[in-house]
């Protein structure tokens, strides 16, 4: 990309997000009694105090681990939406490692995530290998397979690891030693936040400076070109998502040991969902994932504390993030803008006398 | 301009959203009644400027004027109710249906709310009477051959109402029979009062055919003439702003052994035909063997079973001894195999990709471009360097994005790449189609030294010219067979080799097998 085209790109984002803003203005507007008071606290809200900002960072750990393992899998033009279910059965086999095994402290829970991040890569593997095999689409089965992942985790949950004497369904207490400790004293974020970080310049170094990230790349612009350039891109079309699945697991695993005692999700936690976004913000670039996980946690945060302390509710920030991407994703939004870009600088290199 | 003027563009820009600008301030007219030839190289902005014409594309600046009066045209269906109509280079027909279906396709006669199939047959063989563009409508286009094809692509503009016909290099695909006859049925429609503009980039056409002739070159107009008042050297030099060396330099070849042997092959294509059916030859080190052959008759899946990308179904092809069968496409590329393709924005380069990625593409994981983990960055970028400077890619730099640069820039870009691989047998298919003059000497010089420096070539190409001029040998393929070898490339007549071409004229299958070296 040239220097331009970025800069056109950071524009298109921004603009895109700000109409998004403005359009959620005029919302908060016509519903609430107190717009002032509503908007104050959906945009300053998680700057409010100590803990309303842990609670963004919280957020935006499971949101990078996500986005990143989406953004392989799309730098690789494999739609695989089963970070949602990679995340979920990667707690699960976590969890499950957490209750059953005794092992002492830091092995317990590297132990512990590494399970759930296997599981993850494997249950992301499969539409890999049924796309490869049988020319099923990945998007298709990855999306069904995420409702099996769900409704097998809670059967496990449910006949196995079920605490009965809690109310609820959840599972038995985590043994101590799986947990992973707290980093920030009055947030619940943990050591998991050093795995984003590390998470992100890996992925990053991975995409950009390794052979296996240069072929995900290839074969994601051509991928006939790949082909022909002597590259295995059915290797590739199933180690991107295995490597996402791997991503998509750890982050689930992290998330559980960091954040709960025990299992207790009764519903998908839509970080799978909400990865795809933070990657479709990202661009798919591992180094703007962040930037993206943390805009989208801040977004749900302000929404939050403004459903709790407003009379507009939290269903509505849904709203923004669909016009947002909706706008990021019309590819021909302000797409007349840059052709007069284009053609402004195409007529002065003509008149300056460079010639085609 | 006269009273018989019809149709005026004025003061046409148009820039491409890659920023490449195809017409700069273009001023173009068309009598009435007249063939007028639209001449330039490839990446003149003749078919821009068509396209234009047509609705297809929308011009930054500029007017249309048809009769005197303002036009807007912008689409194709603007540009058919003003009674222009299009025969494009690539067909637009749908080759499941039948002629006639193609014809009245948009506007199909009908019986209650069905298709009325019997007036569209009708309709298909009176207008085919009237033109003298006779067509079997009740045939299916898919096995219809390319001329007729064309000639339902003419009928089918002027079943629409077209008054000024627009025939983009209509007989680029077509042997030199086929274009005779294509030219006395637009001669004509000419005489029905009909208006064409012709594109081409052959000289010889515009002079028998059309009236006048209007030259662009690199986007802009370098002048409008009468055919009888300019020759042929007058056109050539307006066309590229200097006199075109039509031939190659290259000494006498000195084969030696043979590097690429292929004995029966056959190959299937999509429809489980026989694409390519029981063909055997040779290419040896130090030559390059040429086939020429209309667009369709087997070339394409023949270089696809050699490079990998098709399935061999029998038969066998082998190079420098190994078998071929079986290998994958890495394994044919390090047994010394490159491959020029002939669509380069499929196959040849990743367009949203960097110069520098689209070089590394086939190496990049070669010892000498990465480590254990990590990629050579340095090594890499000094080899792109390198490779630019050497093949004079014009770039803003390394990074820049492939899509973004001409087609003769792209088109060195993949051959930077193949070549530089170090290889024993080039498979070159169309390497210089659709760039311009620079590069395709450039490229065709550089075939000949790497000939020179001991590689089998075996080059692809439906430009007749670039097959007798580069090759040192050369076979005809028509229906998936060979037709014809001829030791001598420069020894056969363009008249007989369409001939051949065409499937008229066979040779004996003792002369053919003198291309079979062992």
């Amino acid at each position: 990309m040239t220097k331009q085209q970025r800069l056109f790109e950071v524009v298109r984002t921004g603009l895109a997000i700000l109409i998004a803003l403005v359009i959620a203005l005029v919302i908060i507007l016509v519903v609430s009694d107190d717009p002032g008071d509503a908007l104050y606290k959906f945009l300053l809200g998680p700057l409010g105090s100590f803990r309303h900002f842990g609670n963004v960072i919280e957020l935006m750990i499971p949101l990078v681990f996500t986005g990143i393992a989406i953004s392989i899998m799309f730098s690789a033009a494999q739609f695989n939406l089963g970070a949602e279910g990679g995340f979920f059965i990667g707690a699960i086999a976590t969890a499950f490692v957490a209750i059953k095994f005794n092992l002492p402290p830091v092995i317990h829970p590297i132990v512990a995530i590494l399970f759930g991040s296997l599981v993850g890569s494997l249950f992301c593997g499969i539409p890999a290998v049924l796309k490869v095999k049988w020319g099923a689409s990945e998007l298709v089965s990855s999306l069904m397979f995420n409702y099996i992942a769900f409704f097998f985790g809670l059967f496990l949950i449910n006949y196995y690891l079920r605490d009965a004497s809690a109310g609820a369904m959840v599972s038995f207490l985590f043994k101590p030693t799986a947990l992973l400790p707290k980093l920030v004293p009055k947030t619940r974020i943990s050591v998991g936040i050093f795995a984003a970080v590390a998470l992100v310049a890996v992925a990053a170094l991975f995409m950009q400076k390794t052979r296996w990230g240069f072929r995900i790349r290839l074969t994601g612009a051509n991928a006939k070109f790949s082909q022909y350039s002597g590259i295995d891109t059915n290797a590739v079309v199933v180690y991107s998502q295995v490597i996402g699945g791997f991503i998509a697991g750890l982050g689930g695993s992290i998330e559980l040991l960091g954040m709960y005692t025990r299992f207790s999700w009764q519903n998908l936690p839509g970080y799978g969902w909400d990865g795809v976004i933070v990657a479709i913000l990202a661009r798919n670039n591992p180094l703007f994932v962040p930037i993206a996980a943390f805009f989208l946690a801040y977004l749900r945060i302000g929404a939050d504390i403004m459903s709790r302390y407003s009379d507009v509710p939290n269903e509505f920030v849904a709203l923004i993030q669909g016009t947002i991407i909706i706008l990021i994703a019309a590819s021909s939004f302000l797409a007349k803008y840059r052709h007069k870009l284009v053609f402004k600088e195409a007529t002065r290199a003509v008149s300056a006398g460079g010639d085609r | 301009m006269g009273m018989d003027e019809l149709l005026r563009m004025e003061g046409i820009t148009k820039v491409y959203p890659n920023g490449i600008v195809a017409n700069k301030n273009v001023d173009f007219s068309v009598r009435a009644g007249e063939i007028h030839g639209l001449v330039g190289e490839n990446g003149a902005g003749k078919s821009t400027l068509m396209k234009i014409l047509f609705g297809l594309n929308q011009a930054e600046e500029g007017r249309i004027t048809l009769e005197g009066k303002e036009i807007r045209v912008d689409s194709p269906y603007a540009a058919i109710g003003h009674g222009i109509g299009m025969v494009h280079q690539h067909f637009m027909l749908v080759p499941s249906l039948t002629a006639a279906e193609n014809l009245v396709m948009g506007l199909e006669p009908r019986k209650g709310i069905y298709l009325d199939i019997a007036a569209a047959i009708r309709t298909t063989e009176e207008l085919g009477k009237k033109y003298n563009l006779i067509v079997d409508p009740k045939a299916t286009v898919r096995d219809l051959p390319v001329g007729i094809k064309q000639r339902l692509e003419i009928l089918k503009a002027l079943f629409r109402g077209a008054r000024i016909l627009i025939l983009d290099e209509p007989t680029a695909v077509l042997t030199p029979q086929e274009t005779e006859e294509l030219f006395s049925q637009l001669k004509l429609l000419r005489e029905q009062g009909n208006t064409i503009v012709f594109i081409s980039h052959k000289l010889n056409e515009i002079k028998e055919l059309c009236d006048r002739v209007t030259i662009m070159r690199s986007g802009s107009v370098q002048g409008t003439f009468d055919v009888s008042s300019v020759d042929e050297k007058d056109i050539s030099r307006l066309m590229v702003g200097r006199d075109v060396i039509l031939e190659v330099e290259k000494d006498e070849a000195e084969p030696a052994e043979t590097v690429l042997k292929v004995r029966g092959l056959v190959v299937f294509d999509r429809f489980k035909k026989r694409a390519v059916d029981g063909v055997s030859f040779s290419v040896r080190r130090g030559e390059i063997l040429g086939i020429a052959g209309v667009e369709g008759n087997g070339q394409g899946e023949l270089v696809e079973a050699i490079t990998g990308l098709g399935a061999i179904a029998a038969g066998e092809v082998s190079v420098n001894g190994k078998d071929v069968d079986g290998m994958s496409i890495r394994e044919i590329r390090e047994a010394g195999v490159c491959h020029v393709p002939e669509d380069r924005m499929t196959y040849g380069c990743a367009p949203n990709l960097g110069v520098e990625a689209n070089l590394m593409s086939c190496n990049h994981d070669s010892p000498e471009f990465t480590g254990p983990v990590f990629l050579k960055g340095k090594e890499i970028r000094a080899n792109s360097q390198r490779l630019i400077a050497e093949y004079a890619v014009k770039c803003s730099s390394p990074l820049q994005e492939v899509g973004m640069l001409s087609g003769g820039n792209i088109q060195k870009v993949v051959v930077a790449r193949e070549f530089s691989s170090g290889p024993s047998l080039i498979v070159a298919d169309q390497p210089t189609r659709g760039i311009d003059v620079g590069a395709t000497e450039f490229i065709r010089a550089r075939l000949v030294e790497l000939r020179d420096a001991g590689a089998a070539v075996l080059l692809v190409s439906a430009d007749l010219n670039e097959v007798m001029e580069l090759s040192d040998s050369l076979i005809v393929m028509y229906g998936g067979k060979i037709r014809a070898y001829a030791p001598d490339a420069k020894a056969v007549g363009e008249e007989e080799l369409g001939l051949y071409m065409l499937g008229l004229k066979n040779q004996s299958s003792e002369e053919i097998a003198r291309v079979v070296h062992d």
